[in-house]
């Protein structure tokens, strides 16, 4: 239990301030970021304290927000406990651990007051604020002490300070130690070195912290049957589950860890018994390749990916719209990040929805997937392989930097109930008894031709692909009526994925005039904004989450069916507000409302909060 | 009516007629180059007695890619966007290993747009035949210059090029390829016989082959005209090919004549014409190019071969059965295994 000595001397032997956050106990409800240097090792540390906190049952998230840079620049991690299941990023800090000597002025400066601060004592940050809870910390003499290698004494200096916030915090510190073995598993020389420097900055606090502040963990069972897992592993699990075969890519942040994880993966459960592989992967030299290997694969037969992020998509573009034209199946992993070239790649945004879904030229419509979730990245990750066979179509996955990269609690991820499904393709056998096939012929109705694969063994297997120039049987056309009716059929083909792809959830109905709509991370900002609005202003809102495009009919009936709908998305131009005004009759766009949110940070429950009730005047 | 008189039509190993390696009918101009390279191509694959069905086309963009229409319709083809033929041949192969690929493209195609990803093919060694048509205009854009254009050559319109040419062939020497050759579309037996041994070959096959515009680069001053290349072609070995499933005691003398084993047993037959002529010397193979270039003449012939380095394909250490048609079982793992991954994580 958390004492709190309000105006007592501290050991330190300096007067604590009497503050009001303090008065009352804080138990498994906080915020706590680290302030460190990019590539000084701190996300060792930052993980076991994630995964202590988790496996005292409390729900938690970890946000890493970091510089593009190897070395050198400032990092802060931030970890949010939340007995409620809040896995939001939220606004205000509660706790600060500041290692980076160069920002922690501004670090302790921005803080609210009576938050807590534990840093290096040299840099007596108590100088800058009287108003905050101090916990001066020797974390280079702690260091030197259990450390006597003084080129690791970089990295053991972080399990310092996740000693001395488990001691304040009340973690129990065998917990610590499995955290920490679990962390260097492999290691079990690093692993006893770790824990060491983590036992030192518990015993310092112990025996020299007077605890003040009220924030502490306890006990919950919240957790049990969880995993914690990133949404870039989650998508690399779905790839693998869907049976990918062929996997091009380009190196690119956010993107890079979904193909990197993914080879892992591969190479331990899909090589044969005799070794060799049932996939292909190749770092192609550009987004342009990357793509075109995607389609000539899945042209050719198999499951094929690629993995990218904004710019990658903008290059892939003219062979986007190819294979929409051309009926060509591939997925496409996009996890969104801040605009162009250099600036903010390592940040956050729902910035490509509007132009991945009609990326490239003439009339295209591609099918989008929007996972909120790393679970949802697992299923959207096998579906979008079936989708994709199922439709020829090329399908995206539109994750972010928030989802892909940073930790996430998740229940574990289910076993796909369905096979594999390879949609239309005709075999020699198919062939003989139909004696032969139009490749861009509706014969079902739904939109959807035959194909056959390269090597099917029949005089009638082949087609020609091409672009747009084509008429049902796939010959050269450029009569008007071949082009109108292969569009015609593309767009009526459209509507039967509306019919395919992952429904909206939704959240509540009936209970508001008012209805919320988001997708993606912005889930859990959502979430809780609407608890806040019910609390704080005792106004219910009803909410449907997007889950992909093309718009399924549940997305328009919630819609008609409220009086205002307020779109909820990281982006500053609204895209999915005007994705849906193209969808939607021209009375019910009216209704839309933006609730927007785009400064390269995760989006929090209060901004949300502040601006719906800002527009409906509450 | 008696129909014993009628003759027997000649057919290849496999019982199948030239007629089944034919395509649609050509848009072409009459006489473009590109129409005898696809006539070359048809010989070829009947005479080698390739399955159809077996052959991947994959082109670009410009009147050469096209071409694929024109020849094998037995044969699925993928006429892809301008300069990307070379990313849609690899994805196409690592799904199907198995296939013979054949890719055209053009020199516009190529050395401009493409040139990224066609370095790219040529270091990786795709197995795949990749045939330049090469004619130093774009086309079908309407007879613009396009990279492999010689210094001081002159447009129909009267612009004269001031730009040095790419080389496609010495690039692709340099860049890993592993038969590199040149040759010209009015040049039937070299041509042919080029094609042969490219379709016994594993590995990237680079073949550019000077194809006149009729169109827009025909004329005088050009230098990729049929008159130009009449005078100035010059041949650096003679090629003779023996099958794998013919007779290969034909007598060579191997003092002047490398014999080539091929990958699938073929033997491609290597006459010099030039002294310093040695196929397995790349650092030889580029010079020759270079000097023939700076004495104004267009070397035709195999350039440079290699016929033991491992294609990409094979290098990718893949399952025998093409990843295409790979089963569920084989794709999918269990759910023991999601179970273990899940354990992992909790
Ligand atoms: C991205 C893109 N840019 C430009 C074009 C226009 N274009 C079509 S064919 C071509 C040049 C083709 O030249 P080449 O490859 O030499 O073929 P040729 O017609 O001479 O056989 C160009 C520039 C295009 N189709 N796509
Ligand atoms: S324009 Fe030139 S390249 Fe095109 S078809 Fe005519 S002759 Fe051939
Ligand atoms: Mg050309």
């Amino acid at each position: 239990m958390a004492t709190i000595n309000a105006g007592a001397p501290s050991a330190q032997g300096e007067p604590t301030h009497t503050l009001s956050t303090s008065d009352k106990p804080v138990v498994n409800d906080f915020s706590l970021q680290v302030a460190t240097v990019n590539g000084s090792g701190s996300q060792s540390a930052n993980n076991v304290l994630l995964r202590s906190i988790f496996a005292m049952g409390i729900p938690v998230s970890g946000k890493n927000l970091f510089p593009s840079n190897i070395a050198g620049l400032p990092t802060w991690y931030t970890i949010r406990a939340s007995k409620h299941g809040y896995v939001a990023r939220k606004e205000d800090i509660d706790l600060l651990i500041a290692m980076n000597p160069e920002t922690a002025q501004e670090d302790i400066e921005s803080l609210r007051p009576g938050t807590v601060a534990i840093y290096e004592e040299k840099l007596n940050l108590r100088q800058f604020r009287d108003d905050v809870i101090c916990y001066p910390v020797p974390f280079d003499q702690i260091t030197a002490e259990v450390c006597p290698e003084a080129r690791l004494r970089k990295l053991v200096r972080n399990m310092v300070y996740v000693g001395v916030a488990a001691q304040l915090l009340s973690i129990d510190p065998a917990v610590v130690e499995e955290s920490v073995r679990r962390q260097f598993s492999t290691k079990k020389k690093a692993a006893d070195l770790n824990w060491a420097a983590v036992q030192a900055g518990y015993d310092f606090a112990a025996n020299s912290l007077v605890k003040t502040d009220p924030y502490s963990v306890e006990r919950m069972h919240l957790t049990e049957g969880k995993i914690i897992i990133d949404g870039n592993a989650a998508c690399a699990l779905g790839a693998m589950f869907a049976g990918v075969t062929v996997v091009t890519w380009y190196p690119i942040t956010p993107s890079s860890s979904v193909v990197e994880q993914l080879i892992d993966y591969l190479k331990e459960y899909r090589l044969e018994p005799d070794g060799k592989a049932s996939f292909a992967v190749v770092q192609a030299e550009d987004e342009l390749a990357a793509i075109g290997m995607v389609l000539g694969a899945g042209w050719g037969g198999a499951r094929s990916m690629t993995a990218t992020s904004g710019p990658g998509i903008s290059l892939m573009a003219e062979f986007a719209g190819l294979g929409y034209f051309a009926e060509i199946p591939g997925v496409i992993f996009d996890i969104q990040r801040v605009g162009p070239s250099t600036g903010l790649p390592t940040r956050t945004l729902q910035g490509d929805i509007l132009s991945t879904a009609v990326l490239s030229h003439g009339d295209t419509k591609h099918v989008l997937l929007l996972p909120c979730s790393v679970k949802e990245c697992f299923e959207f990750g096998i579906a979008a392989f079936d989708l994709a066979e199922l439709l020829q179509t090329p399908v995206f996955v539109l994750s972010d930097l928030d989802l892909g990269m940073n930790n996430w609690m998740s229940d574990r991820f289910d076993y796909p109930e369905k096979p594999i499904n390879r949609g239309k393709v005709l075999t020699a056998e198919d062939l003989n008894r139909l004696g032969g096939f139009a490749r861009y012929k509706d014969v079902d109705g739904d939109g959807i031709p035959y194909r056959t694969l390269p090597g099917t063994n029949h005089p009638k297997a082949s087609y020609f692909t091409r672009g747009s120039g084509h008429n049902a049987e796939a010959k050269y056309s450029e009569r008007p009526e071949d082009y109108k009716g292969i569009m015609d059929r593309l767009a009526h083909k459209f509507e039967t994925a509306r019919t395919l792809v992952p429904a909206p959830q939704i959240v509540a109905n009936g209970t508001s005039k008012v209805g919320i709509i988001a997708f993606g991370t912005s889930d859990y900002a959502v979430l809780e904004s609407r608890d806040q609005l019910k609390k704080e202003y005792g106004v219910a809102t009803d909410y449907l989450r997007i889950r992909a495009y093309p718009f399924a009919k549940e997305i328009h009936d919630f819609v008609a069916s409220h009086d205002r709908i307020y779109v909820v998305e990281q982006n500053r131009d609204a895209q999915m507000l005007s994705l849906l005004k193209l969808d939607l009759p021209a009375e019910q766009i009216v209704k839309l409302r933006s609730i927007l949110h785009y400064n390269g940070l995760p989006i929090d429950a209060r901004s949300i909060t502040t601006q719906y009730t800002q527009q409906e005047e509450l | 009516m008696a129909t014993s008189s009628a003759p027997t039509p000649k057919v290849n190993r496999l019982g199948l007629q030239v007629l089944d390696y034919r395509g649609g009918k050509t848009t072409l101009c009459a006489g473009c180059g590109h129409n005898a390279i696809s006539e070359r191509i048809i010989d070829a694959m009947y005479e080698m007695g390739v399955q159809p069905e077996r052959v991947m086309k994959l082109s670009g963009i410009g009147c050469s890619s096209k071409s694929p229409a024109y020849f094998l319709s037995r044969s699925h083809s993928f006429n892809s966007v301008h300069g990307r033929m070379p990313s849609v041949a690899t994805g196409a192969l690592l799904a199907n290993k198995n296939m013979l690929g054949l890719g055209v493209s053009g020199d516009g195609d190529t050395a401009s747009i493409g040139i990224g990803q066609f370095v790219h093919l040529m270091r990786r060694n795709l197995p795949l035949i990749y045939i330049i048509e090469d004619n130093g205009v774009y086309g079908l854009t309407k007879g613009q210059f396009s990279a492999t254009a010689d210094i001081g050559s002159k447009l129909k319109s009267g612009v004269i090029n001031d730009l040095p040419p790419i080389d496609t062939c010495s690039l692709a020497i340099e860049l890993g390829a592993t038969f590199v050759g040149r040759s010209f579309s009015g040049d039937k037996k070299q041509l042919l016989t080029m094609l042969k041994a490219a379709i016994s070959h594993n590995g990237t096959v680079m073949l550019d082959v000077i194809s006149p515009c009729v169109t827009f680069n025909d004329h005088e001053g050009s230098t990729k005209s049929y008159k130009y290349m009449q005078e100035h072609e010059e041949a650096i070995s003679e090629a003779g090919f023996v099958p794998s499933f013919e007779d290969i005691s034909i007598d060579y003398d191997p003092g002047t004549t490398y014999d080539v084993e091929m990958h699938d047993g073929s033997h491609l037959r290597l006459r010099k014409l030039h002294d310093d002529y040695d196929p397995t010397d790349r650092v030889a193979a580029v010079k020759a190019l270079m000097e023939a270039h700076a004495n104004g003449e267009v070397l035709t012939g195999v350039f440079y071969i290699d016929p033991h380095k491992p294609a990409f394909t094979d290098m990718l250490n893949m399952v025998d059965d093409p990843l295409a048609t790979l089963s569920e079982e084989r794709t999918r793992p269990s759910k023991k295994v999601l179970d273990e991954i899940m354990a992992e994580h909790s």
